[in-house]
């Protein structure tokens, strides 16, 4: 049995006499000790859909069983329990403002019935864990964004979960600080053998600390891969969206600005592995009679598995480019045209 | 000039020890039955708690019928019910009765709106450690609402001194019942004015005060 196990949920919303359907049908199983990723855009019921997991959000239909527990039909006090093995860290932190970052924890460690004569101990073990043993004292608006994650982090772990629950946890960050609290969960993964399910709109994330990944749109689960598979092949429209926003915006803008009004096509190109494309260019360049030049090329990394990106502009006449295309087209394994 | 400073110095302390009490009993019971029915109002209302419209739409009734009196007819209307609990209504106590009505429904929608004011977000991380309501009200509502709650405090002690001056004109003592008195029946502009001035002062200091606690129970 999966650890967390989640089974044709809806989630309807009442809002003036409309109905609102936030989560359809979804189906989920998350293992023990995974990071389990969810993307899409904002308003995709990723928020809706993760707070049915520690009961914050009932769902109008479906179940969903944590650790042999289900959720949704779990009495007050059983709820309480399970949700006491959940952590949650948000994307705007949400610590109480007018307590100190050590009464911040020792709520957690009240509500879990950890006995008060040993909260500063666990206390400290748990701001060393996230490198802010020093800021106890500190009030939450005396610490910078990523120190209230940290914070969120070590307040999430107080009473020893076995799921740790992200919504948006690294939004709101600069990417910098982003990366360190990513850093911060990967090894909370790995030493404690926590589960992550983490939520997001940000494949910055999804490429570094996923294992799986889930892609929703309105609602629904319309793909379910790993994360190199992901971004090598992603299969539905939305992830295709997703996974090539991601890749076109990196190419800088000084570079789009430049070809702007000429003639040309700006394609990406998108290959597994990390070996080299030239002898495509080369051979469709010279069969069609256009002019290839690469922008842009790099190689990104998915635990380690490399998938090749190149952006090329094409120049020469409109039938030889679209010939181009067409075979860049069959032979790359990805292809997709730049909006300029 | 005399007459004044021998009618103030006759009476002022008396008066001034009557408002005090009237305000300070009706402000207490106005606070802790206020924030009961303030905390009560928003935890029928807020989803995240427990919602029920019907609860929070009765209870909500009642308050704005109280408040919907103007004092002067609250005050009288109430003068059988404070007969009834203090006794003499023309009395100190008595006025207290009338001012603690009026207090507790003025106070439970200042609380209310305090705790409602508080960041979703905050309650929603409370909620998923498995806290219960009691813990939550303690270390998260409480504090967050405090700085919210002193202002009210202050608003509702400042509202009640004027109160407690139209408590006065029926006789139920007070130092507006020492201006109606001699300053206004007895054409003694020297006492109006001395009680003008007193009032202000008070006044500006409780606001001195109340503000003083507040920015200090904000920690951001």
């Amino acid at each position: 049995m999966s650890q967390i196990e989640i089974s044709n949920v809806s989630v309807t919303f009442e809002q003036k006499h409309k109905q609102i359907e936030a989560v359809k049908n979804v189906s989920l199983k998350i293992e023990k000790g995974e990071i389990f990723g969810i993307v899409g855009l904002s308003g995709a019921g990723k928020s809706t859909l993760v707070r049915t997991i520690n009961g914050l959000q009932k769902p109008s239909q479906g179940t969903v069983v944590v650790n042999g527990v289900d959720i949704t039909q779990a009495t007050k006090k059983a709820l309480a329990a399970a949700r006491k093995k959940i952590g949650f860290i948000f994307q705007n932190f949400n610590l109480i403002n007018n307590r100190t970052i050590a009464q911040n924890i020792a709520f957690a460690l009240t509500a879990g019935g950890f006995p008060e004569k040993a909260q500063p101990k666990k206390i400290d073990a748990l701001l060393d864990m996230v490198g802010l043993k020093d800021r106890q004292d500190n009030y939450p608006a005396q610490l910078s964004g990523g120190q209230k994650q940290r914070v969120g982090i070590a307040r999430a772990l107080a009473n020893d979960p076995d799921i740790l629950l992200c919504d948006e946890a690294t939004s709101a960050l600069d990417l910098e600080t982003a990366q360190e609290i990513i850093a911060i969960l990967k090894d909370i993964n790995q030493r404690l053998h926590i589960t992550i399910v983490f939520i997001t709109h940000q494949l910055e994330v999804a490429k570094d600390l996923f294992d799986r990944v889930a892609v929703m749109e309105a609602g629904q689960i319309v793909e379910q891969t790993t994360a190199y598979r992901l971004f090598a092949d992603p299969q539905s429209s939305m992830a295709k969206r997703l996974v090539n926003r991601f890749l076109d915006e990196q190419l800088p803008d000084e570079v789009r600005e430049k070809l702007r009004g000429e003639p040309g096509v700006i394609l990406t190109l998108k290959y597994q592995g990390d070996d080299s494309l030239d002898p495509v260019i080369t051979e469709i360049s010279s069969s069609t009679g256009v002019a290839i030049s690469i922008l842009q090329g790099r190689i990104e990394y998915i635990h380690s598995n490399a998938i090749g990106v190149l952006a090329v502009f094409i120049t020469g006449e409109p039938s030889a480019i679209s010939k181009a295309v067409q075979l860049f087209t069959e032979k790359v394994d990805m292809v997709e045209e730049v909006a300029r | 000039m005399n007459e004044t400073i021998q009618i103030l110095k006759a009476n002022l302390g008396q008066s001034l020890w009557e408002t005090t009490e009237m305000v300070l009993i009706s402000g207490i019971i106005g606070i802790v039955f206020g924030t009961l029915i303030g905390l009560a109002l928003y935890y029928y209302s807020n989803r995240l708690f427990s919602p029920k419209p019907v609860v929070n739409a009765v209870v909500g009734f009642i308050i704005n019928a109280i408040r919907s009196f103007p004092f002067l007819i609250l005050m009288v209307v109430l003068i059988p019910f404070a007969k009834l609990v203090a006794g003499d209504p023309y009395t100190p106590m008595g006025g207290t009765v009338s001012l603690s009505v009026a207090a507790v429904p003025f106070f439970a929608r200042i609380a209310e709106s305090a705790f409602a004011e508080i960041d979703e977000g905050i309650i929603e991380a409370a909620r998923s450690t498995g806290a219960n309501f009691w813990l939550i009200f303690q270390e998260v509502l409480f504090p967050e609402a405090l700085p919210s709650l002193i202002r009210g405090i202050v608003l509702t002690i400042i509202s009640l001194i004027g109160y407690s001056a139209m408590v006065g004109t029926i006789g139920a003592g007070g130092i507006g019942n020492l201006a109606i008195q001699f300053g206004y029946n007895r054409y003694d502009t020297g006492v109006l004015i001395s009680v003008i001035v007193i009032l202000v002062i008070i006044v500006q200091i409780i606001q001195w005060i109340g503000d003083f606690l507040a920015v200090h129970y904000t920690r951001s």
